[in-house]
C-alpha cells in the first residue's frame, strides 16, 4: 500500500483537463447564456412531459373504471380495508375504546378496555420475560411515564396500529423475502421496486394510498405495511442466503420436500437475522404510524401534528416525549425477545401445573381478571386518575417563552447570520444554475466514477426530474439537503475522531446515537420549532439532528477500523500525532466515511419532507400539498424526483468510495443492511 | 475384514465428472467427454471431480482422503445428488440414481441415506432430541415412535440424558454425536460422512474414530467416509481411494496403499506412517513348513492382526510365530526377520 502522499503526481491528467472545459463552459452558460439558450435554463414547453397528467389519470381510471372481471379495483381496496379493519378495530376496542353496542353516541359500552394498570404490567411481564428484571422496570417506566403525562390514549391508538401493521408487514416481508430467495426472477423483478421504495419519500406513499383508501386508521396502517415491508423483503433473502450450506444439505438429505425445507429447516435457522427485520419493521412502523397521522392514523402522531400546526409547543413536545418513551420501550423489548428467540436453552424439568409451566401467561391472565374486577369498584385503576395527571406542557410553554425574552436577540442573530450570509445565497445560487449545464456535469461525475452506465443513469434521471417541471424545487431541495449534510459532516466528523480513540466514550457514544435512530423522525421538529419556529432554518437543524447519527458512527468505525500495524508504520517514521491523524488514519477510513455520509444523506432526504410541516420550499413542500389535495399525480411526481435526487447521491458516492479503496488496496466489503 | 472383490456393490460410480462453471455441460459433450486440463482453464472452468469411478461394497467403510480443495466433498454430494453431477453414471442398490424422479430422489434419501457432515447441521432451534427425530419428522413418522427411536440412537451414541439440550449448549464432540445419531435415525443403507471429525480438537477426534469403529462393528453400514487426514484414514478405512486435484489416483486397502504407493503424492502422505501399524499379518505371512520348526512356536497370532502388535510377541527368541486364521486354525508362520525388515523401513 503506498501513502507517501509527496509522491503524488501533480502533473494534470486529461481528465482533469476535461473537468476543467466542463466547468468553464457551465460557468459560461451561467454567466453569459440566459438569452443565447434560454432552453438550458427553463425547459422549453415542448420538450416537457406532462407526467403528472398521466399519473392522476391512471389513478382515476383505477378507482373508476379498473376490473379484474370478477371484481373492480376499488371492490379489492375495500376487500383490504376491511381485513385490516376489523382486526384493528379490535385491538383498539381492547386498549383504547371498549367493546361497544350500537353506533355513534348511542353506543354503550359493553366492556371496557384493558385498565392502564393491566397493560403495564402485562408490558412489565413481557420485559421481565424477555430480558429480566432491568428490562421490566425499563419499559414499565416507559408506559407509566406516558400514563402520568396524559398520552395514554392517543399511545393506545398508536400502539393498537403498530400492533396490526407489524405482524402483516413481518408476513408480507417474509413471504416476498422468501420467494426472492427460491425464484431468482421474483429476486430480479423485486430488487428494483425495493430500491426505489427506500428512497422514495414517506409522504409519496400516502397520497395514492388516500386516494385508494379514503381518510382513517385503516389506510394509514396499509400505509404503514407498505412502507416497513421491503426492508423485511431483503433481510429474509439476505438471511436464508446466509444460513450455512450444510444446514440446506441436511434438509435435502433428511428427504424434506420444498415447503419442509422452507418452514423447518431454513426459516428457523435463519432466525436470528430475521428478528433483526421484526425489529426494524417494529421501528419503522413507529415512525411511519406517526407521519400517518396526515391522512387519519390519530394517536400520538396527530397530537404532534395538531399543536405543530397551531404553534402550541408544549402539546406537541409532551406527545414527542411519549413517542420517545414508546419507541424505546418497542425497541428494546422487541431487541431482548430477538435474542430469547435464538438463545435455546434447555428447560430444567418443568413438571407441576399451569402456573409452573406458563408462570407470565398465567401471571398475564391473572392481572387482566383481578384489574378488570377491581376496576369496577375503584375508577383511578381503570383510566388513570386525572388529579394525578402531570402536564407539562405550560412548563414548556413558559421555557419558550423564557428563552425568547432572555435570548431572543442571541439566536435570532444567529439565525440571520446564516440565512442571509450562507443559505440564501447558497440557494440563490443553485436556483439560478442552467439545468442542462448541472445535468452535464453530473453525467460527466457519472462517466469519471463509474463508467458510461453510471453517466447514463445520472444524465436519465437529472433529465426526468427537469422535464417533469421539478427543477427548481429540486434544487432547492439539494440546497437545504446540502447545506445539511454539510453542517452534520462538521459535527459528526469531528464527534467521530474524537470518540474513536477511546473505547469507552465510543460505548457511550455508539448507545445515544442509536437511540436517536430508533426515534421517529417527526420528533426532531419538536425542539428546533420551539427555538426558532417555523422556515427554513428550523427545517436545517431538525435534519441535521436527524441524520448525523451515521456519519459519527462511520467516522469512528472507519479509523477504529485501520490496522494498528499502519499506524505503528507511521510513529516509526516520526510522523506527529496530528500527521498520524490525517496523513494516515483520516485517509484511510475515507472510504467508510464516505458511506456514512452517502447515509447521511440519504437519512436528510428523507426527513427534509418531513419539515414540509414547517414551511419549506421543496419537493417535500410540493409532496405535501399534494397530500392535502389528493392530487395523487402531483405527489408521486414529486416524490420521484426526490428518489431520483436519492439515487444520484447514492451511485455517485458509493462509486467514489469504492475508487478510493481500490485505490487504497482495501478489499471491498459488503455495506451492511 | 479385508473387502473380497466378489463383494455385492451398493454404490458404484462410473466416469463421474462434475465441472463447476458456465457451459461447463457443453465442453465436456464437445471433447467427448475428457476435455484437457488447459480448455477447461481458458473457459473458467473448475473440474471439481474428473472421471471417478468406483465401487463401494456392501458393509465395508470406503474413505476418500485427499487434500482441501481435492473434491472430496463435491464427489460425496454428487453420490446422492445433493450436486448434479455433470456426467457419468451411478448406481445405488441396482437403480439409476441419475434417472430417478425427484419424488423418487426423495423416498431414496428419506429411507436409504444418512449424512453427517463436518460442521455438525444440527438446526439450532431443536433439542437432541428433536434433531435425532428429525429425518423421521420429515417422513411423517408419529411423535411417539420417532422420539422412541430418537432415544435409542441418543443412548447408541452415548448421549443418554442430554434429550432436552440445545446444540449450542453442547461440546464439539456433543454435537456430532447428534449428527451421527441423527444420521443412523432412519437405518440408513449407505451411510456418508464428510469430514465428521475434521472440525474437532485431536483428543476428542481419536476418541470419535474409536467410537466410530465400535458402532460400525456392530451396525456393518455401508460407508463412505471422506477425510483429508491420512491417519484416520488407514484406522477407519477397509478401502481407500486417494484423490487429487479431482480425480482418483488409488483405490486399495489401507495396507496395498501403505506399500506399494501409486505415485509420489500418494507416497508423500504415507511416508510418516509406520507400516507396522498399518500392515497385517497376513500379509507378512509365510507358508507353514511341512514340520513344525524345531524350537517350536514362540506364541499364536492371529492373521488380521498388525504386525506392531505381532512384534512384542517373539520376545527376543528367535522362533516365529503360528499364524492362526479367523476359525482359529493354524494358517501360516510370521518370521521375526521379516518383521524386522518391515519395521526398519518406518
Ligand atoms: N459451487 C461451487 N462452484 C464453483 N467451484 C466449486 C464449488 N464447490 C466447490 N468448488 C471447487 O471445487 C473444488 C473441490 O471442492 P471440494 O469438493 O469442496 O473439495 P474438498 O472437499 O476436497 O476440500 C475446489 O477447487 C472448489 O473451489
Ligand atoms: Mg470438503
Amino acid at each position: 500500500m503506498a501513502l507517501d502522499a509527496g509522491g503524488q503526481q501533480r502533473t494534470l491528467k486529461p481528465m482533469h483537463l476535461v473537468w476543467l472545459a466542463a466547468l468553464s463552459a457551465v460557468f459560461a452558460l451561467w454567466m453569459w447564456g440566459k438569452n443565447v439558450m434560454p432552453w438550458a435554463f427553463k425547459v422549453p414547453r415542448e420538450l416537457r412531459i406532462p407526467a403528472r397528467t398521466w399519473i392522476g389519470n391512471a389513478m382515476d381510471w383505477l378507482v373508476e373504471t379498473a376490473t379484474f372481471g370478477l371484481f373492480t379495483f376499488m371492490e379489492l381496496t375495500r376487500f383490504i380495508s376491511a381485513a385490516v379493519d376489523a382486526p384493528y378495530r379490535a385491538v383498539l376496542s381492547l386498549l383504547s375504546t371498549g367493546f361497544l353496542k350500537g353506533q355513534g353516541s348511542d353506543a354503550v359500552q359493553m366492556l371496557p378496555p384493558l385498565s392502564w394498570v393491566a397493560v403495564i404490567a402485562i408490558v412489565g411481564l413481557i420485559g421481565q420475560y424477555a430480558g429480566g428484571r432491568k428490562l421490566a422496570l425499563l419499559v414499565t417506566a416507559c408506559f407509566g411515564f406516558i400514563a402520568v403525562f396524559g398520552q395514554w390514549n392517543n399511545a393506545m391508538i398508536t400502539l393498537a396500529s403498530i400492533l396490526i401493521a407489524v405482524p402483516l408487514g413481518t408476513a408480507g416481508g417474509l413471504l416476498l423475502g422468501i420467494a426472492a430467495w427460491r425464484w431468482p426472477v421474483v429476486d430480479a423483478m423485486l430488487r428494483p421496486v425495493l430500491d426505489l421504495m427506500q428512497t422514495v419519500p414517506v409522504f409519496a406513499y400516502l397520497v395514492p394510498i388516500l386516494v385508494l383508501f379514503g381518510f382513517g386508521p385503516t389506510a394509514a396502517i396499509i400505509a404503514t405495511i407498505i412502507y416497513a415491508m421491503p426492508p423485511m423483503t431483503r433481510i429474509t433473502t439476505l438471511a436464508l442466503r446466509g444460513v450455512v450450506p450444510e444446514i440446506s444439505d441436511l434438509g435435502n438429505m433428511v428427504g424434506c420436500t420444498r415447503r419442509q425445507m422452507v418452514w423447518k429447516v431454513m426459516v428457523p435457522s435463519a432466525m436470528q437475522s430475521l428478528m433483526v427485520g421484526v425489529n426494524q419493521v417494529i421501528m419503522l412502523s413507529l415512525n411511519m404510524v406517526i407521519i400517518a397521522s396526515m391522512i387519519g392514523a390519530g394517536g400520538l402522531g396527530y397530537e404532534v401534528l395538531t399543536a405543530l400546526r397551531r404553534l402550541d409547543i408544549g402539546t406537541g413536545v409532551e406527545a414527542g416525549f411519549a413517542i420517545v418513551a414508546l419507541a424505546v420501550a418497542l425497541d428494546r423489548l422487541s431487541q431482548a425477545l430477538a435474542r430469547r428467540a435464538s438463545s435455546h436453552q434447555h428447560a430444567e424439568a418443568a413438571s407441576g401445573g399451569l402456573l409452573a409451566r406458563h408462570p407470565y401467561t398465567v401471571a398475564a391472565i391473572a392481572v387482566v381478571i383481578l384489574t378488570g374486577l377491581l376496576g369496577l369498584a375503584l375508577p383511578a385503576l381503570q383510566s388513570f386518575p386525572e388529579a394525578l395527571l402531570l402536564t407539562t406542557g405550560d412548563f414548556w410553554n413558559e421555557v419558550v417563552k423564557w428563552i425568547n425574552v432572555n435570548y431572543f436577540d442571541q439566536l435570532e442573530a444567529v439565525k440571520n447570520a446564516l440565512l442571509l450570509n450562507v443559505m440564501i445565497p447558497f440557494k440563490r445560487f443553485l436556483t439560478g444554475l442552467p439545468w442542462a449545464g448541472v445535468a452535464g456535469l453530473l453525467v460527466l461525475s457519472g462517466w469519471s466514477l463509474g463508467g458510461w452506465r453510471l453517466a447514463l443513469l445520472t444524465g436519465v434521471l437529472a433529465y426526468l426530474i427537469a422535464v417533469t417541471g421539478q427543477w427548481e424545487k429540486a434544487m432547492i431541495t439539494v440546497y437545504l439537503c446540502g447545506i445539511s449534510v454539510v453542517l452534520a459532516c462538521l459535527i459528526g466528523i469531528p464527534i467521530g475522531m474524537y470518540t474513536a480513540s477511546s473505547k469507552r466514550l465510543w460505548t457511550w457514544v455508539e448507545a445515544v446515537i442509536d437511540t436517536l435512530q430508533t426515534l421517529p423522525s417527526f420528533v426532531y421538529l419538536m425542539p428546533a420549532v420551539m427555538l426558532f419556529r417555523v422556515g427554513d432554518f428550523t427545517a436545517m437543524l431538525a435534519i441535521v439532528a436527524y441524520a448525523v447519527s451515521p456519519v459519527i458512527r462511520y467516522t469512528a468505525l472507519g479509523l477504529q477500523r485501520v490496522p494498528e500495524s499502519l499506524i505503528e508504520a507511521g510513529r516509526a517514521n516520526g510522523c506527529t500525532d496530528w500527521q498520524l491523524m490525517t496523513k494516515i488514519r483520516v485517509k484511510l477510513a475515507l472510504p467508510e466515511i464516505m458511506l456514512g455520509i452517502n447515509q447521511t444523506v440519504m437519512l436528510a432526504l428523507s426527513m427534509l419532507v418531513i419539515t414540509a410541516l414547517v414551511g419549506t420550499r421543496d419537493l417535500g413542500q410540493e409532496v405535501y400539498i399534494a397530500l392535502t389535495k389528493a392530487d395523487t399525480g402531483r405527489g408521486i411526481v414529486a416524490g420521484l424526483a426526490v428518489a431520483f435526487i436519492a439515487i444520484i447521491a447514492d451511485r455517485l458516492i458509493t462509486a467514489g468510495a469504492g475508487r478510493l479503496r481500490a485505490r487504497f488496496g482495501l478489499s471491498q466489503r459488503e455495506a451492511s443492511v | 475384514m479385508t473387502a473380497n472383490p466378489a463383494r455385492k456393490a451398493t454404490l458404484s460410480l462410473r466416469s463421474v465428472w462434475k465441472l463447476f462453471g458456465e457451459g461447463a455441460g457443453a465442453v465436456l459433450r464437445d471433447t467427448g467427454g475428457n476435455p484437457p486440463p488447459d480448455l477447461l482453464r481458458e473457459h473458467a472452468i473448475v473440474a471439481a471431480v474428473r472421471d471417478v469411478s468406483l465401487d463401494v461394497h456392501e458393509g465395508e467403510c470406503f474413505v476418500i482422503m485427499g487434500l482441501s480443495g481435492s473434491g472430496k466433498s463435491t464427489l460425496v454430494r454428487c453420490m446422492s445428488r445433493l450436486i448434479e453431477p455433470t456426467a457419468g453414471e451411478i448406481v445405488f442398490n441396482g437403480e439409476n440414481l441419475l434417472s430417478v424422479s425427484p419424488q423418487r430422489l426423495i423416498e431414496i434419501r428419506r429411507h436409504q441415506m444418512g449424512m453427517v457432515f463436518q460442521h455438525f447441521a444440527l438446526l439450532p432451534h431443536l433439542s437432541v432430541l428433536a434433531n435425532v427425530a428429525f429425518p423421521l419428522e420429515v417422513q411423517g413418522v408419529n411423535r411417539v415412535e420417532r422420539e422412541k427411536r430418537a432415544r435409542e440412537m441418543i443412548e447408541l451414541v452415548g448421549l443418554g440424558g442430554r434429550e432436552g439440550f440445545y446444540p449450542r449448549e453442547l461440546s464439539g464432540g456433543q454435537q456430532q454425536r447428534v449428527g451421527i445419531a441423527r444420521s443412523l435415525a432412519v437405518e440408513p443403507g449407505v451411510w456418508f460422512l464428510d469430514e465428521p471429525f475434521s472440525a474437532l480438537d485431536p483428543l476428542i477426534r481419536r476418541e470419535m474414530q474409536d467410537e466410530f469403529m465400535r458402532l460400525q462393528a456392530v451396525l456393518k453400514k455401508s460407508i463412505v467416509f471422506i477425510t483429508h487426514d491420512f491417519d484416520e484414514a488407514i484406522r477407519v478405512a477397509d478401502r481407500i481411494a486417494i484423490m487429487k486435484d479431482g480425480a482418483v489416483v488409488q483405490i486399495g486397502s489401507p495396507e496395498h496403499i501403505v506399500m506399494a504407493p501409486a505415485d509420489d503424492y500418494v507416497a508423500e502422505f504415507t511416508r510418516n506412517v509406520s507400516k507396522s501399524k498399518v500392515v497385517r499379518v497376513s500379509a507378512l505371512m509365510k507358508p507353514l513348513p511341512k514340520r513344525a520348526p524345531a524350537g517350536g512356536y514362540a506364541g499364536d497370532i492371529d492373521a488380521g492382526a498388525r504386525i506392531a502388535d505381532a512384534a512384542p510377541l517373539f520376545l527376543g527368541a528367535s522362533k516365529p510365530l503360528r499364524v492362526t486364521g479367523a476359525d482359529g486354525k493354524p494358517i501360516g508362520r510370521l518370521e521375526q526377520s521379516d518383521v524386522v525388515k518391515l519395521m526398519m523401513q518406518g
